[in-house]
């Protein structure tokens, strides 16, 4: 019985190959205190031109997942312990570090969450960008000059003559977002990674950034994946979504599926905590009681079983798998699993839908 | 930039005028005078006083050595029969200049590649030589290290001359002797430096465009890990400015130095206060120049400061 979902559960949802798979990573970093194994076997896949979105909490592996994928990790203290990473149909864990460099930028381009420290602060913006350029194509200064200032326009920043001269400090945030954008567009990558690219800008900012992100993806028919654990700027830029927790995935599947049929409890805890304007009532926020678990000792059972209202006894016994339950929409719950004997009768309901 | 620049160098100005006027007042405030070591008639000292000045009141004293510093001249010795201070400083000055000069050139480009040699290999082999030979030359004194390469390379193993000032090879014991603090001080900063800003989110933006190491090293970490570093290059000119008395002695070098400590033995007032002068002097411009350099390294300094100004 087990066999056979589990053989579902892995299979791929469609037949077009995906852009990138990240298939059972596993990341430990090694600290004084001990391993601290911070993705325990993370695996989900994009497909060419789509949008996915990594949400979950502070500490749950979304970062790390996506700084292997770069192989960004600092070694040590991190190792990439297990897994693999496969991009355009390459294992990207087995290049060397040579080849790893024509991928960095030139085909995968990198977005990082705070702007105002990511910037080199002795360089001009124009020369920063210009040096990824120079350093995947074919051109000399002055037309990767050209280009830079051409990219810099693309990301809506005004003047960009002039601007691309000036020093990351006479930047405002935003604008500084952007153009770390720009720069990270600048080969025209296949896949950028955005990790939480908005945190740190005010709303009005953050709104603008997503907008600008949007737009590019439709234009340049991008591959995007996005980190963040803000569900406002899930809703808006994703087609997929991947919930992870405590450095597992417990959900995946499209936009909508997560919105109004998620499945797992964590899931729904986790839209349930969201601030949101139609409520009538004025109730206090909610919020999931408890804390993620010491990734030092992971649990041997579900890691969120002991925030979980539906706990049952096997869920501190043993760790869900991840399991098919509609097209392409899957979760790592037992009450879902068909030993259960109201799994069908769980599933029917829309396991725990979202309250209006 | 230019605001920063005129208001940097009005400063240096105003510390001129402090040191000497403080020097001015400790130096009379010494007991004794250039004449007590001397026998001589009550007559003969009142004559001497006279002729350099001594005799009038401390502040007409103070206007008088103002007036001439400000047209350029030190006064003359009164040691030195008949030599006038800047005649001794010219004279004397250009080897101290070439000594330190080397030993400046050698500690700060070999004090700066080891600090970031030791922090590209953080924790291995590489590293900690690099620490011991930084705390070495941080907590040994010129003078022991100078005495300790004159017996072992210059007496013992015959490799370079033991002292004075005649071939480049003479130049190599006394420049490494007088450079090797700066060198270890430099070697640590730079380190610690690198250690930072290699941490730095925008050096992980630079990997993640795909530069190579060499490229990150140069481009994106040591020019951010050098700015700190530059700052305290003016305190280690001091270091080796003053540094200089003591192995121009050893060495048997005829620089500027020997005559600077000599004179506050002698109490000759005129050279005390031309040699200090003329010291800090060289001291303030330094940290002039490098005020300046640095806000040429760094834009946030040089557009912020003429901004805000």
């Amino acid at each position: 019985m087990e066999t056979a979902i589990e053989g579902k559960a892995f299979a791929p949802s469609s037949g077009e190959a995906p852009l990138l798979s990240i298939e059972d990573l596993q990341v430990s970093f090694y600290t004084y205190a001990g391993e601290v194994h911070a993705v325990r076997g993370v695996s989900y896949s994009v497909k060419k031109g789509s949008s996915l979105a990594v949400v979950g909490e502070s500490g749950c592996g979304k970062t790390v997942t996506v700084q292997s994928v770069m192989r960004l990790i600092p070694t040590p203290p991190g190792r990439i312990k297990g897994g693999r990473i496969i991009f355009k149909g390459k294992d990207i864990l087995a290049l060397s570090e040579k080849e790893m460099q024509s991928v960095r930028g030139k085909e995968i381009g990198m977005i990082f969450q705070d702007p105002m420290t990511g910037l080199n602060p002795t360089m001009n913006v124009g020369s920063q960008i210009v040096e990824a350029i120079v350093k995947h194509q074919r051109v000399d200064k002055a037309t990767a000059w050209e280009k830079a200032v051409k990219m810099l326009e693309m990301v809506e920043i005004p003047n960009p003559k002039v601007r691309a001269l000036q020093y990351p400090h006479q930047y405002s945030g935003g604008m500084r977002q952007r153009a770390m954008i720009a720069m990270a567009l600048a080969c025209e990558p296949d896949l950028l990674i955005a990790d939480e690219p908005t945190t740190s800008l005010d709303v009005t900012i953050q709104s603008q950034i997503l907008d600008l992100l949007l737009e590019l993806q439709e234009r340049l028919g991008m591959t995007i994946i996005i980190i963040t654990h803000n569900l406002g700027v899930v809703a808006r830029l994703a087609n997929e979504i991947v919930v992870m927790y405590a450095g597992k995935v417990v959900e995946q599947g499209t936009s909508s599926q997560i919105f109004y049929r998620p499945l797992h409890p964590y899931t729904h805890a986790l839209l349930r905590s969201v601030p949101r304007l139609d409520r009538k009532t004025r109730t206090a926020l909610a919020s999931i009681p408890g804390t993620p678990p010491d990734l030092f000792v992971p649990p041997k059972g579900c890691a969120f079983a002991p925030r979980c209202p539906r706990a049952m006894k096997v869920c501190l016994e043993a760790d869900a798998f991840p399991m098919e339950l509609e097209k392409e929409h899957q979760v790592s719950c037992w009450l879902y699993h068909e030993s259960n004997p109201r799994a069908a009768m769980e599933l029917e309901k829309g396991g725990v839908a979202i309250e209006r | 930039m230019g605001r920063y620049i005129l208001k940097r160098f009005v400063f240096m100005l105003v510390s001129m005028w402090v040191i000497v006027t403080a020097c001015f007042i400790l130096m009379n405030a010494v007991p004794g005078s250039p004449f007590t070591t001397a026998k001589m008639t009550p007559l003969v000292r009142k004559q001497l006083e006279q002729k350099y000045g001594l005799d009038k009141p401390l502040w007409q004293q103070y206007v008088t050595l103002l007036k001439n510093l400000l047209r350029g001249d030190l006064g003359i010795s009164i040691r030195e029969r008949g030599r006038s201070v800047n005649g001794i400083i010219a004279s004397r000055f250009p080897v101290s200049l070439v000594l330190g000069t080397e030993a400046l050139a050698f500690a700060v480009t070999t004090g700066l590649a080891l600090g970031v040699i030791a922090s590209l290999y953080r924790g291995k082999t590489l590293d900690y030589i690099a620490i011991i030979i930084a705390i070495l030359g941080v907590s040994v004194p010129n003078f022991v290290v100078a005495s300790v390469l004159q017996y072992v390379l210059g007496a013992k193993l015959k490799l370079l001359p033991i002292a004075r000032w005649e071939s480049p090879a003479h130049h190599i014991l006394p420049a490494f002797a007088l450079g090797l603090t700066t060198l270890a001080t430099m070697a640590r900063m730079m380190r610690s430096s690198m250690l930072e800003v290699i941490n730095q989110d925008y050096v992980r933006t630079a990997k993640a465009k795909g530069l190579t190491p060499t490229q990150i090293t140069w481009r994106h970490c040591i020019r951010n890990a050098i700015l700190p570093v530059v700052t305290i290059l003016g305190p280690l000119i001091a270091g080796i400015t003053t540094g200089t008395l003591v192995v121009e002695r050893m060495f048997g070098i005829p620089g500027l130095g020997r005559y600077f400590v000599d004179s506050i033995y002698n109490r000759d007032y005129p050279l005390i206060m031309g040699t200090t002068v003329f010291y800090s002097a060289i001291l303030l411009l330094m940290t002039f120049l490098v005020d300046v350099a640095y806000g040429f390294i760094d834009p946030r300094i040089r557009l912020a400061k003429g901004r805000a100004d």
